[in-house]
């Protein structure tokens, strides 16, 4: 109504085009919570996929004990065996333990995996320091090798106390087409 | 249809007959014909495959179809049912009736218009055609979720692509239905004048414009983590499936109340007629749909209660989602105000307007049970949950599509409908609906799971019966199409006001409206 001299043709033109700026912005919106919701998980510590080293900090709690499993699984089409040799482990807050896994790799040919975790509940990953872990690289395994893989971990002290029990998952993912020429 | 055309012909020397007409037409009763007729054939795929997944659930254990086949008809039967059988029919609404009820010649883009129809069938086509490729359709659901949609075959192509078309059109027809209403009222119709099923869709189409673009977003870096090895959801890459659930559910979520809104709408048109009365509380009505459609922007998290969200991010969507309960309730409790000592008559589309406001309900209902986070832990996807999205989607969408339908055909058609098979289409939907449904939230609650094609003994006397009730609802629905066909060829000749309460501008116009109506915009007291 603010422009009475211009046509309703005109009008309607110009209407369309705000609306399809609308619709390009929330486009733009739906592809920024990519980072946005990249930055939220780092933020809150609820990020299942970080793959860094951490040092420990705090000293040990021998008053609680907390109760560490270890899950394996692989992702559909890995054709290699998968598993935690030590799945359960009864650990104190700030004590530094080592577990392993162990892959055979019973196909007939070069795979390279990676090995993403998860943790359950989810609210316990910010207190699960990993010092060492097959989880930060890409694991490559020729036909037929069978390796036995480390991963050194503290539980921090300050972990809530309603927690007593954490899973952690990892899974590994065949990633030989995309590592290419690395191995 | 015979008189429209002698219309046209009369007006319009080069309007193009038969085919050809339908192929060019920028008209917006044709165009609002065509979306109805597409959505009714839509419906009947859609219908077919749950009656295949309900002949399938009739005994427990592996009859009728593969596991993998019972996947691909879930996803397929939602999809279909909701961007080609609900959406379109709204749309189709949107089409006939916006124009009429504001006092407008046409929507203000005619030939988008026509473009945003034609889009749909070739998409209608690759989703329903995906059966037919190597490996069969897209199984994941119709959600898409990963990792289950980056591993599918090529199916799941064609269902993205479909996808973008049908986001495509319905933004088109969003920037067509805004443009109308805003600019092209008649002189007088201010916005808090505007017949109801106005307002809704004006708002319904801001939801579309708003989220339909987050949606081709979303699949679009599915379609790249499939082909162009990026990882935005593959955890492979340092990707994360969960992302995919928050960007979904931030389009699904307002998806839902573009499916509902329209038909809030509709029903507050049919209660005022059959009743004799004014809206009951129509400000209200306008700022509880607004309401709604903003709070939908923040209750995503409701769907995925189980994904291992802080309990800080539980308790907001809990609280966000039992929130919609108020405005939602506003808007029940107008429509039995509107009916309080009304003078109600009965007729077929007042049958439906009162079957939807105490099935809706239900479905409103058990929706709330399922915003409590502590209940959709168990609850979550099991057949509470399709129990409820059909409460919802069924009696409320569908009811409403049904009533509206029934309730404008005399404008439309220029002929009354049979009222007596009318009723009785009334009556064998509601009792069926409930015979299928009811039983589902037993089954839920007991802990059956949805989405599987097998399951307990323990669980078999309510599948029968939901079954039973699938199909006598889905044969019902043939006594529509009769029904609509029947008010087509003949039948009583409508008055310019088919019913003695109707209001609004679509009732000065001729029955059947003219192809062209409101060339001089009326003036709206």
């Amino acid at each position: 109504m603010a422009d009475m001299s211009a046509t309703l043709a005109q009008r309607n033109a110009l209407m369309a085009r705000k609306l399809l700026i609308i619709a390009g912005m929330m486009g733009c919106f739906g592809l920024a919570l990519v980072p946005f919701y990249r930055q939220i998980c780092e933020v809150t510590g609820i990020s299942q996929s970080r793959i860094v080293a951490q040092s420990a900090s705090g000293s040990v709690d021998p008053t609680r004990d907390v109760t560490v499993e270890f899950v394996a699984s692989n992702s559909n089409g890995l054709g290699w065996t998968f598993e935690a040799l030590n799945p359960i482990v009864q650990v104190h807050p700030g004590q530094q333990t080592t577990v392993r896994y162990r892959v055979v790799n019973t196909t007939g040919h070069r795979v390279v995996g990676q090995a993403v975790p998860s943790y359950a509940p989810s609210q316990a990953a910010p207190y699960f320091k990993k010092l060492k872990c097959f989880c930060f690289d890409q694991q490559t395994f020729a036909a037929g090798e069978a390796r036995d893989m480390q991963v050194v971990f503290v539980v921090e002290p300050d972990l809530p106390t309603d927690i007593s029990r954490i899973s952690l998952s990892y899974t590994f993912f065949d990633v030989t087409a995309e590592s290419g020429g690395k191995s | 249809m015979e008189a429209s055309h002698a219309h046209a012909h009369d007006d319009h020397h080069h309007a193009p007959t038969g085919l050809a007409r339908y192929f060019t037409t920028t008209n917006h009763k044709d165009i609002g014909s065509m979306y109805m007729w597409f959505s009714l054939i839509m419906f009947f795929v859609g219908g077919f495959m749950a009656l295949v997944i309900r002949a399938e659930l009739f005994q427990p254990g592996i009859q009728i179809v593969n596991p993998d086949v019972f996947n691909q008809l879930t996803t397929i039967h939602a999809l279909v049912m909701i961007f080609g059988a609900v959406m379109p029919a709204f749309v189709g609404f949107a089409n006939w009736q916006i124009p009429l009820m504001v006092g407008a010649s046409d929507m203000a883009f005619a030939r988008m218009n026509n473009w945003s129809f034609w889009l749909m069938p070739p998409a209608a086509t690759l989703l329903v055609g995906s059966f037919l490729v190597p490996g069969g359709a897209a199984g994941s659901g119709w959600t898409l979720y990963p990792p289950l949609s980056i591993q599918g075959g090529i199916s799941v192509d064609m269902t993205i692509l479909a996808v973008h078309i049908m986001g495509a059109s319905s933004i088109m027809g969003s920037i067509n239905i805004i443009t109308t209403i805003l600019n092209m009222r008649a002189p007088g119709m201010t916005l808090m004048r505007m017949p109801m099923f106005v307002w809704t869709w004006l708002i319904t189409a801001y939801l579309l414009i708003a989220v339909m673009p987050v949606l081709a977003g979303a699949v679009t870096m599915l379609l790249t983590d499939r082909h162009f090895g990026t990882h935005f959801f593959n955890a492979a890459g340092g990707g994360d499936p969960t992302m995919f659930m928050h960007i979904f559910w931030f389009f699904g979520h307002p998806e839902v109340y573009i499916m509902i809104l329209p038909a809030f709408g509709i029903i507050s048109h049919i209660i005022p007629t059959f009743a004799r009365k004014q809206l009951f509380g129509y400000s209200s009505m306008v700022y509880a749909t607004a309401s709604i459609a903003l709070l939908s922007f923040i209750v995503w998290g409701h769907h995925m209660f189980t994904v291992g969200m802080p309990a800080a991010g539980n308790l907001f969507f809990m609280y966000a989602t039992m929130l919609i309960a108020v405005p939602t309730g506003v808007k029940v409790f107008n429509w039995i105000a509107t009916m309080w000592r009304g003078s109600i008559t009965f007729e077929t589309p007042m049958l439906f307007a009162v079957g939807f406001v105490s099935l809706f309900t239900i479905g409103g209902f058990s929706g709330l049970v399922l915003a409590v986070t502590p209940v959709d832990i168990t609850l979550h996807n099991t057949y509470y949950v399709v129990a409820h999205f059909h409460y919802v989607l069924f009696s409320g969408a569908i009811f409403s599509i049904m009533g509206g339908a029934y309730y404008w055909l005399p404008k439309w058609t220029g002929h009354m409908y049979d009222e007596t098979l009318g009723k009785l289409h009334f009556w064998l939907t509601a009792i069926s609906f409930n015979i299928t449904f009811f039983p589902q939230h037993f089954l839920g609650l007991a802990g059956m799971p949805r989405r599987i094609p097998d399951y307990a003994p323990q669980f078999t006397e309510f599948n029968q019966i939901s079954s039973i009730g699938a199909f006598l609802l889905g044969f019902s629905q043939l006594l529509f199409l009769y029904v609509v066909i029947k008010c087509i060829r003949g039948g009583a000749k409508a008055e310019a006001k088919a019913w003695e309460g109707a209001e609004g501008l679509e009732w000065t116009v001729p029955s059947p409206a003219p192809y062209h109506t409101f060339e001089t915009p009326p003036q709206f007291h």
